[in-house]
């Protein structure tokens, strides 16, 4: 460990990141040699990001430091850490798509004399530069006209035309097929020889065994584990690592009676999720669906909502069978959706939260269009008392709530409407702070106990064990587990959210 | 119908629609096709076609500018009130030539340094610039003393009227420069993805100033000819030009959404304009059904890229 420090390149010395309501990083100290290949690994929300974002200059930590080669950094923006070599290349690619793959390498700095650029020189750098690290890619091609891969390319074909000496990549391979990862991996391996420091973070455990030198693994904004080397570990031992952590008894859960099926999908299928999928939910049980970001949950939930179109499959409410690709049937028929991103989706900015609550239901007692200003109140303020939205009045702006109480007032609006009898709650409790997500979760268990059947999407594991009655986990737009309340392990439930299934092993 | 398609939507549809419905009108409409009617549709472009070049660049930028029309006149009113009391038509030139860059780049600044949203901004700037106009002139028209301030629009270089040679040199340089020098390239690339160029060192705020500026500039030099071909300085002339601007630059496939232009296309945005307009003249359609055709024109336009932009991106996925 001694020598290993004295090799350090990048050294990250007791990181910590808070943010309102929690803690993103805590003490996380780790070192990567020159020309390592270094694996980051962790749950959703076990800190990667926030790690990778404090590397980038984009936000700053509040406590510890970033060593490069021996020097402490003070960057302070993107483009101080981009002066220091280190770039990051996120999931959404910061290229130009209109311009060419040359002219994107060169922004910034175009070869020119008197504001004319020497087109000869830019497009010839640039040739020989992607045929020097083997980037197949024509140079005066439209980065619109190229595939994601061709894209993901261009962006690391910059970060070397830049000097970069540190380059992070998330989750590069997330949109790429095998062949692209593979000739992303020996681009890859062909930095690595050059003496570039390569962060990859990863949810793929074969990836990580195939690429990375030496690894770290986050949890819950900790240091779950180093390994200096990647070889001498194994995909269990880095699977227990990642969940390893005590389920604490915030949930709640109580056992309740269950009914008939209230929502059938059968081989419900759509563009964004090309396999049929089917399932089921009783009177008064909440159906968890577990994934990794990305493997199709939200989309899941979309077309059962019929906000998207599906392209077979039907979806029945107490037997009925409603109409596809039409929400307001799905309203109808009895179902709502809160979709996961509150404040796009969600939220009415810059008005009340009687507004925010009778916005859908109002229509049922606005006759001619003429509002019926004292129902509304009288509505607005039964939601307030029922679902605790802590506030001085029904005509405080909704932007001036908490995270916890604005999704109370979703939560409020779907349920005045009458007769719901499916809802659909993607992310119920993202960003919002520890105290309120239990609130949250009585009042899913309370509507359950009413007879609802809901459907809780989330990427938090503990979150989905704890409030599921049942969990349906899926991973690259399948359906891959369907586990009982009684055989919850989180093992098991991550393995098969893990993409590769050669990680499986034990099941 | 699939290789038409392919066509019609592919980089060169907006051509391949022009050339077809010039060599429908050609056959057509009696008159069309002859040397006087061609210089005088082109004279009818020549403020529209000069203003679209860095209308262009402005909205390539992800920018908008609805003051050019105000601009024009306030500057034509400038040169003509200049020239007038000075006795030096130069004189009067230079003058409006800095008043057009003033009111860009102030345009500019508030948009790009104080992150006014464009629309807005020039909103304001157009009244009050057109205020300016009205103020200077209490609101008449100024007539031209020195007659050859006249010449510089009714002169002719090979039988044809010297601005429309200006138009001519102006779209060949402002082709130039969009896709020959630094500044083109980073107008495209701060449209198409700001932040990526921020980071790769490009200075966004100074060049969407630069932008602006130049936009000013170039609409006093249409104002000049404009008050020169009208014999004198109009507070009221060019209203409206900002939107027959922007409709031309969009029919050339400039996209609102930035990062997306073509002088080409907005030659030939430039050009169907005004053939719509002759041809109705020439047809003797009343003049109010020519505001029903161009809004019709600017719809199908719009849906037209709308296509395209979807095809192409089916043809990535």
């Amino acid at each position: 460990m001694r020598d290993g420090a004295v090799m350090a390149f990048l050294e990250f010395r007791s990181i910590s990141k808070g943010y309102p309501g929690v803690q993103a990083l805590s003490d996380i100290s780790f070192s990567v040699e020159k020309g390592a290949v270094h694996g980051l690994m962790g749950e959703n929300g076990a800190g990667k990001s926030t790690l990778i974002r404090i590397l980038s200059g984009d936000q700053s930590a509040d406590a510890g430091s970033i060593l490069i080669d021996g020097a402490e950094q003070n960057y302070r923006s993107v483009r101080d850490a981009f002066d220091a070599g280190v770039i990051v290349i996120h999931q959404e690619l910061q290229l130009v798509p209109e311009l060419t793959v040359a002219e994107n390498l060169w922004l910034g700095r175009f070869p020119a004399r008197a504001g004319v650029i020497d087109g000869r020189t830019l497009v010839e750098t640039v040739r020989s530069r992607l045929t020097d690290i083997g980037i197949d890619v024509d140079p005066g091609a439209k980065v619109s006209s190229l595939s994601i891969g061709a894209r993901q390319m261009v962006e690391i074909a910059k970060a070397v035309m830049l000097d970069a000496r540190i380059i992070a990549l998330d989750e590069p391979t997330s949109s790429l097929s095998s062949r692209e990862s593979e000739i992303l991996f020996s681009l890859i391996d062909k930095l690595r020889s050059r003496g570039t420091v390569i962060l990859y973070v990863s949810h793929r455990l074969d990836e990580i065994f195939r690429l990375c030198d030496s690894l770290t693994v986050l949890r819950d904004g900790k240091l779950a584990a180093h390994h200096q080397k990647v070889a001498d570990t194994t995909r269990e031992q880095i699977i227990t690592e990642m969940v390893g952590r005590e389920i604490s008894n915030i949930w709640g859960w109580r056992e309740r009676p269950l009914g008939a099926v209230r929502l059938e999908v059968r081989g419900m299928s759509g563009t964004r999720l090309p396999v049929p999928i089917s399932f089921s939910v009783r009177q008064g049980e909440i159906l968890g669906f577990f994934g990794l970001i990305g493997a199709g949950r939200s989309e899941m939930a979309r077309l059962v909502y019929g906000a998207d179109r599906r392209h077979t499959g039907t979806v029945a409410i107490d037997g009925v069978t409603t109409a596809p690709g039409n929400p307001k049937a799905a309203i109808t028929a009895g179902m709502v959706l809160c979709p996961e991103d509150r404040k796009f989706d969600g939220i009415v900015q810059g008005r009340s939260i009687e507004e925010n609550i009778t916005i859908s239901s109002r229509r049922h007692f606005s006759p001619l269009g003429m509002l019926n200003p004292k129902r509304e109140a009288d509505l607005a303020d039964q939601f307030i008392a029922k679902l605790r939205v802590r506030t001085p009045s029904r005509r405080q702006d909704i932007i001036n709530l908490s995270g916890g109480n604005q999704q109370k007032v979703i939560l409020g609006r779907w349920l005045s409407e009458q007769g719901v009898k499916v809802l659909v709650i993607d992310e119920p409790t993202r960003g919002i702070d520890v105290g309120a997500k239990s609130e949250i979760y009585d009042i899913l268990y309370e509507l359950a106990a009413g007879g609802m059947a809901i459907v809780v999407i989330s990427s938090e594991l503990p979150e989905v064990m704890g409030i599921s009655d049942r969990i349906m986990v899926m991973c690259q737009g399948r359906i891959a587990a369907e586990i009982a309340r009684g055989e919850f392990d989180e093992r098991r439930i991550l393995t098969a959210a893990l993409p590769d299934k050669n990680a499986a092993g034990t099941i | 119908m699939n290789a038409m398609k392919k066509i019609l939507l592919g980089e060169q549809g907006l051509v391949v629609i022009f050339a077809l419905a010039f060599a429908i009108v050609s056959i057509f409409v009696p008159n069309f096709l002859t040397e006087r009617n061609m210089l005088g549709l082109l004279q009818s472009v020549v403020t529209i076609g000069i203003v679209a070049c860095t209308m262009m660049f402005c909205l390539a930028s992800r920018d908008f500018d609805l003051s050019v029309g105000s601009t024009v006149a306030f500057s034509g009113m400038i040169a003509v009130m200049v020239s007038n009391a000075s006795g030096s038509i130069l004189l009067g030139l230079v003058a409006a030539l800095l008043a057009g860059s003033a009111v860009g780049f102030v345009n500019g600044v508030i948009i790009a340094k104080f992150r006014i949203n464009a629309l807005i901004t020039t909103l304001a700037t157009m009244q009050i610039v057109r205020g300016f106009a009205l103020i200077a002139s209490d609101g008449r028209a100024v007539g031209i003393n020195d007659p050859s301030f006249y010449q510089l629009a009714l002169s002719r270089i090979l039988t044809i009227p010297a601005p429309i040679w200006v138009m001519v040199l102006l779209f060949l340089v402002f082709g130039f420069i969009l896709n020959r020098t630094v500044f083109g390239k980073n107008t495209l690339a701060i449209g198409g993805n700001p932040e990526a160029s921020r980071l790769a060192g490009v200075n966004v705020v100074r060049m969407r100033i630069w932008i602006f500026a130049l936009q000013g500039l170039v609409c006093a030099v249409a104002g000049i000819l404009l008050a020169s071909r009208i014999t004198s300085g109009q507070p009221n002339a060019a209203t409206g030009l900002e939107l027959s601007v922007i409709s031309a630059c969009v029919l050339g496939g400039v996209s609102l959404a930035g990062g997306r232009a073509a002088m080409t296309g907005v030659i030939v945005g430039v050009l169907i304009m005004g053939i719509a307009e002759n041809v109705m003249n020439l047809l003797n359609i009343q003049a109010f059904y020519q505001y029903v055709v161009r809004g019709f024109i600017l719809l199908i336009a719009v849906l037209l890229d709308n296509m395209r932009s979807s095809a192409a991106g089916r043809g990535k996925a």
